[in-house]
């Protein structure tokens, strides 16, 4: 079973003194959630879990810990997340050592709350179902009508660069041209499509949650907090709720693999992987890159080629 | 929109090039549309994608990027970058609602005089087409769509 690999991984790494932590999920305190814990005593390992709600992306976390060597239970969303930061030179070589996981997929714990009557008191997984109790209820969900979008899509279930693969490989869905949602919303008209953006970051309280749960998002001094210049400010107008979101996004080009963290974060349930995933799908299209898949082929935006397209300049 | 409406278009122009060849433009004494309004850059790989936004935020109806042709960029690979960019930005943007045809680019050289007018020419047509900007600019917030809650 994954779980108990993991557990025996991490003890395995505490005690030779192969790294000076662990980072992975224990029970969270309510149901359908867990939390990410940093591990340095061998004997706690036995607290590790995997199961379908394990879905931070684990590799946000490595930024505060740069100066020790870390061990991670790595997805294979938040493996291509870590290839993506090596090659941007966030940690030097062998200083990680990543336990991957091929992912079940990650359930969406608002969906479950919603096809629910009441509040719910324990949740969990057996087999491909989600078993889901209240005070008077008991409801068994299958686990794949209930994924998160982002999770739907996936087409890298299987971790890849990492150390040591806990568990079998998972069949993979075939890669398709176009990802599903963005050839949805390309359909729609440029008013429409407007609307839609304006309406999910309206209600946006500017809260970062999704900046910080992101890895890529590591930056010093975030824009949002530069004052010189000064691109938009603190409040709450649409216009600046816009600006923000639309460069959050953008500033993801070439590096974002789609984990869908930023969305989950959210507290007010904005749309965010909608954006990012069409900046995928360009960056595969006109430069053939996929983030996170070789550690050796520079980020698209720093590099380029003689014979690039530009049918669109005058 | 007033019948009299005149769009207001920002140029961001490469030093080397195509700012050059908007003062040939100039000198040769070319006429060409006056709703630009030009803002010099070394070269077109310096353009923060966040300029082009602003400006849009701004009230700006429209934004035009011009830069050296491939393999004349007077830093070697400027232009290279820029046009990496600019595809990105320009399909994120088309793909959010902002209209096509608000942000356009081209490549103009320090000879061209005559091409700078006409890109001014076209992209000046197009945005008086489009009408104001009335999506993303702070003052837009006045135009809000409502939306059905």
């Amino acid at each position: 079973m994954i779980q108990q690999k993991i557990r025996e991984k991490a003890k395995e790494l505490l005690s030779k003194k192969e790294v000076d932590l662990v980072i992975g999920f224990v029970k969270g305190t309510l149901p359908l959630r867990t939390t990410p814990r940093f591990i340095r005593n061998p004997e706690k390992t036995d607290r590790l879990i995997w199961n379908p709600f394990c879905e931070n992306n684990l590799a946000t976390y490595l930024h505060k810990f740069r100066q020790f060597k870390v061990g991670l239970v790595v997805k294979g969303c938040d493996a291509r997340s870590i290839t993506a930061l090596f090659l941007e030179k966030r940690f030097k070589p062998n200083q990680l050592f990543l336990m991957g996981v091929p992912c079940q997929r990650m359930v969406d714990r608002r969906k479950v709350e919603k096809a629910v009557p009441g509040e719910i008191l324990h949740a969990h997984e057996q087999e491909d179902l989600i078993i889901v109790e209240g005070d008077d209820f008991e409801k068994a969900l299958k686990r794949d009508d209930f994924l998160y979008p982002s999770c739907q899509a996936c087409t890298h279930r299987n971790p890849i660069n990492v150390d040591v693969l806990l568990g079998d490989p998972v069949e993979e869905f075939p890669l398709t041209e176009i990802h599903p949602e963005v050839k949805e919303f390309e359909k729609k008209s440029p008013e429409e499509r407007w609307n839609f953006f304006e309406k999910e970051s309206g209600r946006c309280i500017r809260c970062y949650a999704c900046r910080e749960v992101c890895p890529m998002c590591y930056c010093a001094e975030c824009f949002v907090d530069s004052s010189n210049p000064k691109w938009i400010e603190r409040g709450l107008s649409p216009s600046d709720l816009q600006f923000y979101h639309m460069v959050r996004a953008y500033h993801q080009t070439g590096r974002c693999t789609g984990c869908g963290a930023c969305e989950r974060a959210c507290p007010m349930e904005i749309r965010l992987t909608y954006l990012t995933q069409k900046l995928n799908q360009d960056v595969k299209e006109l430069f053939a890159f996929e983030a996170g898949i070789d550690p050796d082929t520079p980020p698209p935006l720093s590099a380029f080629e003689i014979e690039d397209r530009q049918e669109f300049i005058k | 929109m007033e019948a009299n409406w005149e769009p207001k278009i920002l140029a961001f122009l490469c030093n080397w090039c195509s700012y050059a060849g908007a003062d040939l433009a100039g000198t040769s004494r070319i006429q060409y549309p006056t709703n630009i309004r030009v803002i010099r850059v070394p070269c077109s790989g310096r353009i923060n994608p966040l300029f082009i936004l602003k400006a849009l935020q701004s009230g700006i109806d429209g934004v035009l990027v011009s830069g050296c042709h491939p393999g004349d960029c007077h830093y070697i690979s400027g232009n290279y970058i820029g046009r990496r960019k600019s595809a990105t930005l320009k399909r994120f943007l088309e793909y959010l609602g902002i209209e096509e045809g608000r942000v356009q680019f081209s490549w103009v050289s320090a000879a061209e005089g005559g091409k700078f007018s006409q890109v001014v020419n076209e992209v000046t047509q197009g945005i008086k087409r489009l009408g104001p900007s009335r999506r993303f600019g702070k003052r837009s917030d006045e135009f809000r769509v409502q939306s059905s809650e």
